[in-house]
């Protein structure tokens, strides 16, 4: 018994140095680390722009944290340690802001996005009316999730305005960020789902079938802001402003997303 | 809450929950016992490879069950293709993945419980009963499954309460269908999500009455 507690006792202090070893990870030797929540379809050109901001800045390192908006906005709220936070909607920015989290003289509306329904690239569903969506090839439609993911948000809006919501349910599977929505379809477990056209473009498993009306829906407007208990403050201001720089803007023009003055 | 409380959302994931566990323990127990009686009981080259095998659901992350159970039965696999053949729709996405995927992660624990069950029964009365002629059906019959009752009820409630609380390859395989596919683990997954923390409290004092009355049953036994 003796003996146990002995190794118990040895096996805790180690446990617990590793531990505080990790508590302080947010300058690893001279660099300073930021983390960037941003909406799951943000993926590849945020890689790209990443690689190209540390290129020119190497006493800054750039982490990413992609998720669905809702979800992101939520670990902010629960006091995630993000410096930059990027949705695809206005809404969970303004629960943010309406919270006193964001800080609104930094607050831009940065990108512009459209909303597609997408199919497996070698299915041959086609779409020529958005009631279209109930066909017999459709046995599951993929949406994210209304409550979290914006795209899903903007999806049930169309539907609901064109008063499909309650027939489309019953075959919508629901996915937790975007990207989740897209490999659903590319995997061809969904014969379509709801995606904006810049997770179209970035996938060659899947063909774009139907673009969404736009007035359907409120404006895929997607926000940037600087969170308040930013402890990196001037690194996530720099990389804000190259976020809206010349640089960034034909990364993001390159993979579809419309950039806004 | 601002809103009338929404019984019927409340009950959905419970009733899906609850078929979904009863069907998989009843699977997961005639494979167990099909499983404990051909493997359990013999010695042949290669079984501990194969034992091994089969346990590793227990200790797994259920994401890699998950994974490997889409490639099995996604639509692109050729599991999956018969599957809609025969069924006349695809598996990926219903109630049935749902069963598969909670079949496969109880399977280790049933197997366990009836194993030892099973070599509690002196091999005496086995090779007696096989001297007097009785094939391995009649043996497992009624020479095994009597004398190891005890054992079957731990194993099927202990079947029953991990299919209950199976989450992520369920999650991965059955996706989230409110009202189809949204079992009461996914359920207070996506309740948390969007802050409905009433309804989450609720769905958790479900899992955590019948678990606990579970376990109670099988500690009373034993």
């Amino acid at each position: 018994m003796r003996r146990f507690g002995g190794a118990a006792a040895l096996a805790l202090g180690i446990v617990l140095s590793a531990m505080t070893g990790c508590g302080t990870a947010s300058s690893s030797g001279d660099r300073t680390e930021i983390l960037v929540s941003a909406a799951s379809s943000l993926t590849d050109c945020l890689q790209d722009i990443k690689a190209r901001y540390e290129a020119s800045r190497p006493r800054v390192a750039v982490h990413l944290n992609f998720g669905a908006s809702g979800a992101l906005r939520r670990q902010i709220e629960q006091g995630a340690a993000a410096d930059l936070f990027i949705s695809a909607d206005g809404e969970n920015m303004k629960l943010l802001l309406d919270q006193d989290l964001i800080d609104e003289s930094r607050l831009t509306a940065l990108l512009s996005n459209e909303l597609v329904v997408v199919a497996p690239a070698d299915s041959d569903i086609r779409i020529g009316a958005i009631d279209q969506v109930f066909q017999e090839k459709i046995r599951h439609i993929a949406i994210g999730d209304p409550e979290t993911v914006p795209s899903g948000a903007y999806a049930r809006e169309a539907l609901e305005h064109l008063g499909l919501w309650d027939a489309v349910r019953p075959i919508a599977v629901y996915g937790n960020n975007v990207r989740q929505v897209l490999a659903y379809v590319e995997t061809g477990n969904a014969d379509a789902g709801f995606v904006y056209r810049t997770d179209a473009l970035a996938s060659n498993q899947v063909r774009t079938v139907y673009t969404v009306d736009s007035s359907s829906h409120g404006p895929i407007l997607y926000h940037v802001g600087i969170i308040k208990t930013s402890r990196h403050r001037d690194e996530a201001e720099d990389f804000h402003q190259f976020l809206r720089g010349a640089e960034a803007r034909e990364i993001f023009e390159q993979y579809g997303f419309g950039v806004t003055e | 809450m601002d809103r009338a409380f929404d019984w019927d959302a409340f009950f959905q994931p419970v009733w899906l929950s609850l078929k979904v566990s009863f069907i998989a323990s009843l699977l997961v127990m005639a494979l167990g016992i099909w499983a404990a009686h051909r493997i359990g009981g013999r010695r042949f080259f290669g079984k501990t490879l194969l034992e091994t095998t089969l346990l590793l659901p227990l200790v797994l992350p259920p994401t890699v069950v998950g994974f490997l159970l889409l490639v099995l039965l996604g639509r692109r696999s050729w599991v999956g293709r018969l599957w809609e053949w025969w069924f006349e729709q695809p598996v990926i996405f219903t109630w049935h993945a749902a069963v598969i995927a909670a079949v496969v992660v109880a399977f280790p624990l049933v197997y366990q419980t009836l194993k030892a069950g099973f070599a509690s029964v002196p091999n005496e009365y086995k090779d007696a009963a096989r001297l007097d002629g009785a094939g391995e059906g009649q043996v497992l019959f009624r020479i095994t499954i009597p004398l190891s009752v005890r054992s079957l009820a731990t194993a099927y409630v202990l079947g029953f309460a991990r299919a209950l609380g199976e989450f992520g390859a369920t999650l991965m395989v059955a996706g989230n269908i409110p009202g189809r596919t949204r079992t009461i683990p996914t359920a207070i997954y996506a309740a948390v999500e969007t802050n409905e923390w009433l309804l989450a409290g609720l769905w958790s004092a479900v899992l955590i009455c019948i678990a606990f009355a579970l376990l109670l049953a099988t500690r009373t036994r034993g």
